[in-house]
This record gives C-alpha cells, structure tokens and sequence, in this order.
C-alpha cells in the first residue's frame, strides 16, 4: 500500500464523514426519501415541499381570478401572502381545499397527492385545514363540542352514532381549549362569543383536525391588539409542526409573523407579483404602485 | 371532592389526578355523558305517556261505562289515534328541519304511501265482499281489470306489505335524496322540489291506470289480520299501536339526537361548509337522517289508513306536507317534544274550531299560526324554556 493511496483513503473516507454529516444537519430534501416508503392517500413530505401549485388559472366569466399562478410552499414553512382586494387570496384557498375547480394547471399536497382529484371532506381528511375569512363555528353547539366535532377521528356517519370520546381525546379538547384561552368558555355556546373569541375558536378546531397544512384566511381580522398579539404568538408556536398559509392585510400582523427573516409573498391580478423580505417587498415599486394606484 | 350533579345534568367532575383531569384545566366541565339519552325527568314523562297510551285510553274508553263522566268516546279515541300518527310526522320533520335544516314540504307523500302500501292490504282483506263479489277489489272490476297488476303481487301477505310500508317510501326518500343532496340542493331549492314531487306523485296516483283507485283511493275496509275492523276494540287497540310507535321513535330520536351524528347534523345545519372542510361528507348524513324520517312518515300514514278508513291521493296533497311543517314550526323546532305538542294542539284546535264554529274555522286556524309567528318564535315549547337558560 503506497502513501499515495493511504492519502487518498483518508480523503475519501474524510468528504465521506462530512457527507453524511451535512446530510444529517439538514432536514426534508431528496436525501430524506431515501429508503422511505410510500402509502397511498399520505402525502409524501419526503422532498421538502409541503403544497405545490403549478400554473393555475380560474376564471369567471372571462375575469382572471388566477392568472397562471405558481406557488411552494416548503414543509414547516409560516408564509404570509399579500395582496390588494381581488388579487385571488380567497380564489387560491378555494381551489387548494376543493371549492373551485382550477381552469387549467396543477395543486399537489406533498409529493405525490394530486388535490384536483379530491372532494372538500377528502382534502380535510389528508390534512388540509381551512380558516374562513368569517368565522364559521357551530353556532349553537358549546365550544366544547365544536371542538369535538372537529377532533380527528372516523367521519363516517355510522361511526359518529356509536362514539365515545377517550380519556386521550378528552385530554386533547382540553389542551386545545387552554391554548386558545377559551377553558372557562367551554360549555358556553359558540353563538354567544365575540367576534375574535370565535375567530380563536375556529382556529381551535382547525388544531383539532391535526392538519399538516393550514390555510388561514385573515385570522385577525376583528380582533383587538392583545388578540392579534396572541394570535401571532400561537402561529409561531405552530411554526415547524404545521405549515402555514396566512393571508392577511394587517402589516403589523404580518411583520410580527415574519420576524423581519421570513418570505412574504404579494399576489397581485392573480399570480405572484413580488416574493421576499417584508421589507424589500415593502420598498418594491411595483408593490408601492399596486398598493397606493398609479 | 365530593361528585355532586349540576342544574343542567351534567355529570359529577372528574377528580384531580384522574384520567378525565385534563392535564389541571379542572375548570373544563365534563362533557355530559352521550349514553345518557335520556334524563330522570325525561324517562318519567315517557313512563306517564306509556302510562296513558297503553293504560289510560284502553280503560277510559272499554271498561269505564258509558254513563260516566270519565268515559272517553269513540269519537275521541279515534281522534286521538289519528292525531298520534300526526305527531309521528311532526317528529319525523323536527329530525330533518329542526336538527339538520332540511325542510321538507313533501312528507305528505311518503306518509300517503305507507298509507296506500297498507291500504293494498286492507283491500285485499276485503275478499270477496266487496260489491261485485269479485277477487279483485270494486275499481279493479270497475275497470274491468281482468287480474292484479305486477305491484299487488304481495298484497295478500301482511308482513310483505308491512316491510314494504318501510322500504318503498324509504327507497324513494334514499333515491331523491342522494342526486338532491349530491347536487348540493339546499333550503327554499329544496323544499320547493319536495313539494313539485309530492304533487308529481297525486297526479300519478289520480290516474286509474296507476292500479290505487284513482281519486276514490282504497276505502271501504273490512278487517284486518282477520279481524274486523270496525269494532270499539279495534279502534282502540290502533291508536295504543300509535302511542306506542310515537313512544318508541321519540327515544330513538332523542338517542340520534344525544349522538355524535346528532351534533353533526347540527352543525351541518348552522354551518355546512365548515363541516365539510373539517373532514365530514355532508351528503352522507343527510341521507341516513331523511331516509330515516321518510320511514317514520310511512309507518304513521299505515298506523293512520285502518283508522281513518280511506286513503286517496289528497294525501299527497302540497298542502298536507306544509301543515305537518306548522306542526313542527308551532310546537317548536328542534327539541323533539316541541312538534308532538304542536301536532296535539293545532290538530286538537282544528277539530274543536270545526265543531264549534263551522264557518270560521280556517280564520281561527289563521289568527292561530300568525300569534305563534309573532309571539312565539321557539314555539309553544319556548314559553316553558327558563329564560337565561341559553340552551
């Protein structure tokens, strides 16, 4: 053995360490698929992209409501979108959870779940959790059973006439109800909360549902400055363990969500019109000029 | 800690430490328990109805002499009869308006149905004492109809047209409701199609072709399972039938109701686009909770034909449906209870005003539905709510 080949074993054997060493530092790109299997109906994170939409177009009655809009969103990932009204915000919730059908183009949930294939109750089921611009609670059931009804389990109808709740899902209602201060408002019916009250208790319901992906259409709308504060607080808490899509108008919201380092992005006409920094986004002409009019 | 009952029945707290604690968020009240279906209070009333139904009306009719005070008529244990098959209807659409939303003002159908279904029977039973001595019934030799149509085949056998009294209106209910539910056909949409349905359905059985009498329908009844119909006996045995039945669906619905389903169908009804982004599929629901009331309509129209002793396609008419919704609205929506009262007291008024004021009957009925309207939007059952009770 020549030291020219020892050498040159160290070597190898030393990028080889530092390979795997990278490899374990980070998390969710292509190397994390290796070896994984797939199931049918989970969606594949493996690849680091959480919800992928591909050149979608809706239109109505020939008024461009999205215009070829692509958009990732990465697993883990808090993104707040922006835009002016009509720029199709609401439009691309409605098609990411099943409500509209896109003219042409293509949303994928992972890797491997085509979402224009899917119903509203499927995509709800595989993990897509949704926030009305309105707060939609059952108004005249309790909190506690707006909770419940949203605690993920078996759907189906037969299944919901025999239900018991278990001590573990007891447990989690109570959780939730803790993290969205609405404990001492449990049996209270929902009808009776304040307009922010029932915003927190529909995004109570959306943590219920266990979702790996959550869209958040104005959340804070109607809320006081405390709540607001909150709010952002419990988004970041979700940050890493869901993915979040937040559309909001409130500039102080959002800057306290981004925490000056995350991606923003500005819709406009229906496709993306800037995507960065609050802050650069802020200070681009086009935004300035979508924003204040010509 | 000691467990104690609350006010509203809700069950003792979980002690500190227990697996029902919630992680120290003891001020969470305990959910009430959902096998509870029905309360204390709730099981003494169904025992005193029991009571009455299977007791009261057998004694106070057969064996109190007719010279007492305490002797109820013929002509009110009939009435009594008939308005018990009401308030099966009036519960049927308090599952369906009151609990999911849905209003139906087409359930005059699936009860003409049980009724014609059982009607079949009852002809049949009939024999050869009809007034052409014939085997087939008078409008079929009418007709000059040679042998029964395809549909009478199991018309001679009470179990058949008893299972049929079920599965005929509960398969068209099932079929109608899945393209209506699938189509995502809601509220006045719905009820309107209900009612072009019920109409489409009395046009059909007007006609002598259809094989059910035409407009004259199935009359003239006399016996059933052998035994003659028309006897103080049979009368009263019917209507305890018809207690009984009311008896038992009321429990069956206050257990859906208690359910989980039951919440479900609640909340499709307050919010159904939040049900369905949570994970639920809508259509299903609605499908199992209207099958299930059509059912529960046809079972009343075939308590209601041997009593009454006709059924002809009026029955089907718009308006029947229409007024077992004001049953319902009167006697207030979605508590179960609400819509029996409504059944007894505007049925009860009807034939009180009729008797009483022939004439002006329909301007009483009239004052009466419009004061509801105005002064009691929950219903009768709303004055007996304690006000600051918010459920």
């Amino acid at each position: 053995m020549t030291p020219e080949l020892m050498e040159e074993g160290t070597r190898r054997r030393e990028a080889y360490a530092r390979r795997q060493a990278e490899i374990a530092a980070r998390s969710g790109d292509r190397n994390a698929a290796y070896g994984r299997v797939l199931r049918a109906g989970t969606p594949d994170f493996a690849h680091g992209v959480a919800l992928y939409l591909d050149d979608i177009t809706v239109s109505f009655d020939g008024f461009k409501a999205l215009n070829a809009l692509s958009l990732a969103i990465n697993v883990g990932e808090l993104r707040c979108i922006i835009g002016p009204n009509g720029a199709g915000k609401t439009t691309m919730m409605d098609c990411i959870t099943g409500k509209t059908r896109p003219d042409s183009g293509t949303i994928s949930f992972g890797s491997n779940i085509d979402l224009l294939r899917l119903a509203e109750p499927e995509i709800a089921q595989i993990g897509v959790g949704r926030k009305f611009q309105k707060p939609t609670v059952y108004e005249r059931l309790t909190v506690f059973e707006n909770l419940e009804l949203a605690l993920a389990a078996d759907r189906r109808a037969r299944a919901a006439l025999l239900s018991r709740l278990t001590g573990e899902q007891l447990d989690r209602i109570g959780a939730t109800l803790e993290r969205i201060h609405l404990k001492a408002e449990a049996q209270r019916t929902a009808g009776l909360l304040s307009h922010g009250q029932k915003q927190w208790l529909e995004i109570g319901m959306l943590l219920m549902q266990d979702p790996k992906l959550l869209l958040l259409d104005e959340p804070v709308a109607g809320m006081t400055d405390e709540e607001t504060e909150r709010t952002a607080a419990l988004f970041l808490s979700l940050e890493g363990q869901h993915s979040l899509v937040v559309v909001e108008h409130d500039m102080k919201f959002v800057d306290q969500l981004t925490q000056g380092r995350k991606k923003v992005t500005v819709l406009h006409e229906g496709s993306v019109l800037a995507e960065g920094l609050l802050a650069d986004v802020q200070a681009n002409d086009k935004v300035v000029e979508v924003y204040l009019g010509r | 800690m000691t467990p104690t009952q609350s006010a509203f029945g809700a069950p003792p707290m979980a002690p500190k430490g227990s697996p029902r604690d919630l992680g120290g968020v003891a001020s969470v009240p305990a959910k009430p328990d959902p096998r509870r279906v029905l309360r204390v209070a709730h099981w003494a009333g169904v025992g005193t109805a029991l009571l009455a139904v299977a007791v009261g009306l057998p004694v106070f009719n057969l064996v109190v002499p007719e010279t007492s005070a305490l002797h109820l008529s013929g002509f009110y244990v009939s009435l009594i009869g008939k308005i018990l098959c009401y308030a099966i209807c009036a519960l049927a659409i308090d599952l369906i308006w009151g609990y999911a939303g849905i209003l139906s003002l087409g359930h005059g159908l699936f009860f003409a149905l049980g009724g014609y279904t059982m009607g079949m029977y009852l002809m049949r039973q009939i024999g050869r004492e009809g007034q052409y001595r014939a085997d087939l019934p008078d409008f079929m030799v009418f007709l000059n109809w040679k042998e029964f149509p395809w549909h009478w085949a199991l018309s001679d056998s009470f179990i058949a047209q008893a299972l049929l009294v079920v599965l005929v209106p509960g398969l068209l209910a099932f079929i109608f409701g899945f393209f209506a539910f699938r189509s995502r056909i809601k509220g006045v949409y719905f009820s309107i199609i209900t009612q072009a349905l019920t109409f489409a359905a009395m046009l059909l059985f007007f006609r002598n072709e259809t094989g059910f009498g035409g407009n004259n329908g199935f009359t003239d009844f006399k016996r059933i399972l052998g035994i003659p119909i028309a006897t103080p006996q049979m009368r009263v045995a019917l209507a305890v039938l018809s207690g009984l039945v009311l008896i038992a669906f009321f429990v069956m619905s206050r257990a859906i109701v208690a359910s989980k389903f039951g919440r479900v169908l609640q909340a499709i009804r307050d919010a159904e686009t939040r049900v369905m982004f949570s994970g639920y599929d809508p259509v299903a629901y609605k499908l199992v909770i209207w099958t299930l009331s059509a059912a529960m309509c046809a079972v009343a129209g075939a308590l209601y034909v041997p009593q009454v002793g006709i059924i002809n396609p009026s029955e089907m008419s718009p308006a029947a449906g229409i007024e077992m919704a004001i049953w319902a609205a009167v006697g207030g929506r979605a508590t179960l209870i609400g819509p029996i009262i409504g059944a007894f007291f505007v049925n009860g008024a009807k034939s009180f005003f009729t008797a009483a004021f022939p004439e002006f009957w329909l301007y009483f009925l009239g004052a009466l539905f419009i004061a509801v309207t105005l002064f009691l939007p929950h219903g009768i059952i709303g004055l007996f709510r304690r006000k600051g009770v918010e459920r």
